[in-house]
C-alpha cells in the first residue's frame, strides 16, 4: 500500500513538473500556431536562476529560496519574452523557419549554458524542509515533490482564473478560436501573444526551480530532455487546451512513475516508463487524434 | 429610408489591389463611400467583395490607399484601423463559439460606455442568452451577435459582409431591421446579394466585376435598369 501511495505522489509530482512546463507550450501553440522548441530553455534559465541569486544571498531558508524563487520567475518571463519579440515575432506564420530558429536556440542556449557553468550538475542549495519527508498513509513522501504538486495545483486556479475572469483571459480564449476576429475587435493581438510567452517562461522557470528541488541539481539538458515529455503532454491533452494539457500532465506522470517502478521490479525492463508514455500518444493519437479536450479540425 | 443629407466622403478607396496566392483578385478598386446612410457593394459571386472588405480591415495583404476620413490606413494594423472607428459583420459572423453571448460582447467594447442599450433594444433576444455558449445559437442568432458586436460602440463605419446569408426569411427580414438601425447610429457599407435587402437598405450602389469596379451610383437607377443589372449582377432588375 506504501508503495502504491509513493508511487502515486511520485507520479503527480512528476506531472506537476510536466504541467508547468506545458501549459504555456500549450498556450503558445493554442493562440499563436507557434510550436516553441526554445521552450525547455526557460526551464533552465528558471533553475540556473534561482541558484544563482541563492548562493549569493546573505541570509537563509525559507527566503532565501523564496527570494531565489521570485528572481527566478522575473528572469523567466523576461528571457520568454524577450524570444518572442526578437526571433518569434518576425516569423509568425513561417512556420519552418519557426522551427528552425527555435531548435537552434535551444542548442545554443544548452551550449551556453555548459560554457558558462560546465557541462556538469551542479548542487542546489535546496531549503532543509524539501530535503525531508512526510509520512502520508504510510509512505514516507519527499517533501520536494508535495511542493511541486502543490505549486502547480496553484499555478493550474491561478491560471484558469486569469483564463476565466480577465479580459486578456478572454482574449487569450478568443485568440485561440480565431486571432484574425480578435484583431477585427481592435484589438492587440501582438500584446497578448506576448503576455502569453512570458507567462509559459514564468510557469516553466518554476518548473526548472522546483525541478531543482526535485532532482535535487541543476542541469545544462534539463529543459531539452523534459520539453519532449512536455510536447508529449500537450498533443495527449490537446494542442491549446489548457485544461487537457494539466490532465495529460497526471496521466503521463503517473504512467511514467508506476511503469518504472513495476517493470523494473517485475521484468527487470528499467526504461518502461518512458516506452509506456511513447506507446500511450500513439493510442491517443489513433483512437482521438485531437487530444483528450482538444477540439477536432474539420 | 431618408436619404442623408451629408455629402462629405468617409472612406476612400484607391488603386486597391490584391494578390491570393497566384490570383490577383482586386485589379486597382477605386470609390468613394459618403458618410450616413447605406452603400451597398454589390457584385456576382467572386467578384471581390467580401476581399474588399477585408483588404479595408487590413485582413489581407494588399497595395493601394485607404482613407477613412482623410486618415490613411493602409499602413496601420487591424486593430489600429478597427480602433478609428470601424465595425466589422463578418461573412460567416465568426462569433467565438466557445465564449458565452456576453462574453463575445465584452470582448467586442472598445468605448467606455458600451452601448448595451442599443444592442438589447435591438435585439432583445441576446439579453436573455447572455449566459449561452455562442456555439450553441442558431445561425440567425449567432447573426445578432456578430451585428451586437459592431453596434456596441460608436463607430464611423460598418463593413457588413453579406448578412442575411444562409437565413431563413423570417430571419433576413430580422436582420434587415437591425441593420436599418444600425444604419441610423453609422454609415454602412453592406455587402449583400440579397438584391431585396439591398434595394430596401442602400441609397448608393458600389458594384464589382472580376477585381474591378463596373459601376457606381444610386441603387434605384441600378435596378431599374434590368440591361444593367443583368450585365453586373445576373439578375434582372424588378
Amino acid at each position: 500500500m506504501s508503495t502504491v501511495v509513493l508511487l502515486l505522489v511520485t507520479g503527480l509530482g512528476l506531472g506537476a513538473l510536466y504541467f508547468l512546463i506545458a501549459s504555456g507550450l500549450s498556450l503558445t501553440y493554442g493562440l499563436m500556431r507557434v510550436l516553441n522548441f526554445a521552450h525547455g530553455i526557460f526551464l533552465t534559465v528558471g533553475g540556473y536562476a534561482s541558484w544563482w541569486i541563492a548562493v549569493r544571498l546573505p541570509f537563509g531558508d525559507p527566503w532565501r529560496f523564496l527570494v531565489a524563487l521570485l528572481g527566478c520567475l522575473v528572469v523567466g518571463a523576461i528571457v520568454a519574452a524577450a524570444v518572442e519579440i526578437g526571433l518569434i515575432r518576425p516569423l509568425y506564420r513561417r512556420h519552418v523557419e519557426q522551427v528552425l530558429v527555435t531548435v537552434g536556440l535551444a542548442l545554443a542556449f544548452t551550449a551556453l549554458v555548459q560554457g558558462t557553468f560546465g557541462p556538469d550538475p551542479i548542487s542546489y542549495p535546496a531549503p532543509s524542509w524539501t530535503q525531508g519527508v512526510t509520512q502520508v498513509a504510510g509512505a514516507n513522501i519527499p517533501n520536494s515533490r508535495l511542493l511541486a504538486i502543490a505549486v502547480a495545483a496553484v499555478v493550474f486556479l491561478v491560471l484558469s482564473a486569469f483564463l476565466r475572469f480577465t479580459r486578456w483571459g478572454l482574449i487569450v480564449r478568443a485568440g485561440v478560436e480565431n486571432r484574425a476576429m480578435v484583431a477585427a475587435l481592435g484589438i492587440d493581438v501582438q500584446r497578448a501573444f506576448t503576455l502569453v510567452f512570458a507567462l509559459g517562461g514564468v510557469a516553466a522557470a518554476l518548473a526548472g526551480a522546483l525541478g531543482a528541488l526535485y532532482f535535487g541539481n541543476i542541469d545544462p539538458e534539463r529543459g531539452t530532455a523534459t520539453l519532449i515529455f512536455a510536447f508529449i503532454v500537450i498533443v495527449i491533452g490537446g494542442l491549446g487546451s489548457f485544461t487537457g494539457s494539466a490532465l495529460a500532465a497526471v496521466v503521463v506522470g503517473l504512467l511514467q512513475q508506476f511503469m518504472n517502478y513495476y517493470a523494473s521490479v517485475y521484468w527487470g525492463f528499467s526504461a518502461a516508463g518512458d516506452l509506456s508514455v511513447v506507446l500511450l500518444l500513439a493510442v491517443v493519437l489513433l483512437w482521438r487524434p485531437q487530444g483528450l479536450l482538444g477540439r477536432s479540425v474539420g | 429610408m431618408s436619404t442623408p443629407t451629408a455629402t462629405r466622403t468617409l472612406l476612400e478607396v484607391d488603386d486597391l489591389h490584391v494578390h491570393l496566392g497566384e490570383s490577383h483578385i482586386l485589379q486597382g478598386v477605386s470609390f468613394q463611400v459618403p458618410a450616413g446612410g447605406v452603400t451597398a457593394l454589390l457584385g456576382r459571386n467572386g467578384a471581390g467583395k467580401t476581399t474588399t472588405i477585408k483588404a479595408i480591415l487590413g485582413l489581407v495583404g494588399r497595395s493601394g490607399s485607404i482613407r477613412l476620413s482623410n486618415r490613411e490606413l493602409s499602413r496601420m494594423t487591424t486593430h489600429e484601423i478597427v480602433r478609428l472607428g470601424i465595425g466589422y459583420v463578418p461573412e460567416e459572423r465568426e462569433v467565438f463559439s466557445e465564449l458565452t453571448v456576453a462574453e463575445n460582447l465584452r470582448l467586442a467594447e472598445r468605448d467606455k460606455r458600451p452601448r448595451y442599450d442599443l444592442v438589447f433594444d435591438v435585439f432583445p433576444e441576446l439579453e436573455q442568452r447572455r449566459a449561452q455558449a455562442a456555439g450553441s445559437l442558431s445561425g440567425g442568432q449567432q447573426q445578432m451577435v456578430a451585428v451586437a458586436r459592431a453596434l456596441l460602440n460608436d463607430n464611423q463605419i460598418i463593413l457588413v459582409d453579406e448578412p442575411t446569408k444562409g437565413l431563413s426569411p423570417l430571419m433576413v427580414a430580422k436582420a434587415a431591421s437591425a441593420l436599418k438601425r444600425a444604419a441610423q447610429a453609422a454609415t454602412l457599407l453592406l455587402v449583400e446579394q440579397n438584391l431585396q435587402v439591398a434595394r430596401d437598405l442602400a441609397e448608393k450602389v458600389i458594384v464589382l466585376d472580376e477585381g474591378r469596379v463596373a459601376y457606381t451610383g444610386d441603387v434605384a437607377d441600378l435596378l431599374a435598369d434590368p440591361a444593367l443589372a443583368r450585365r453586373y449582377l445576373g439578375v434582372g432588375g424588378h
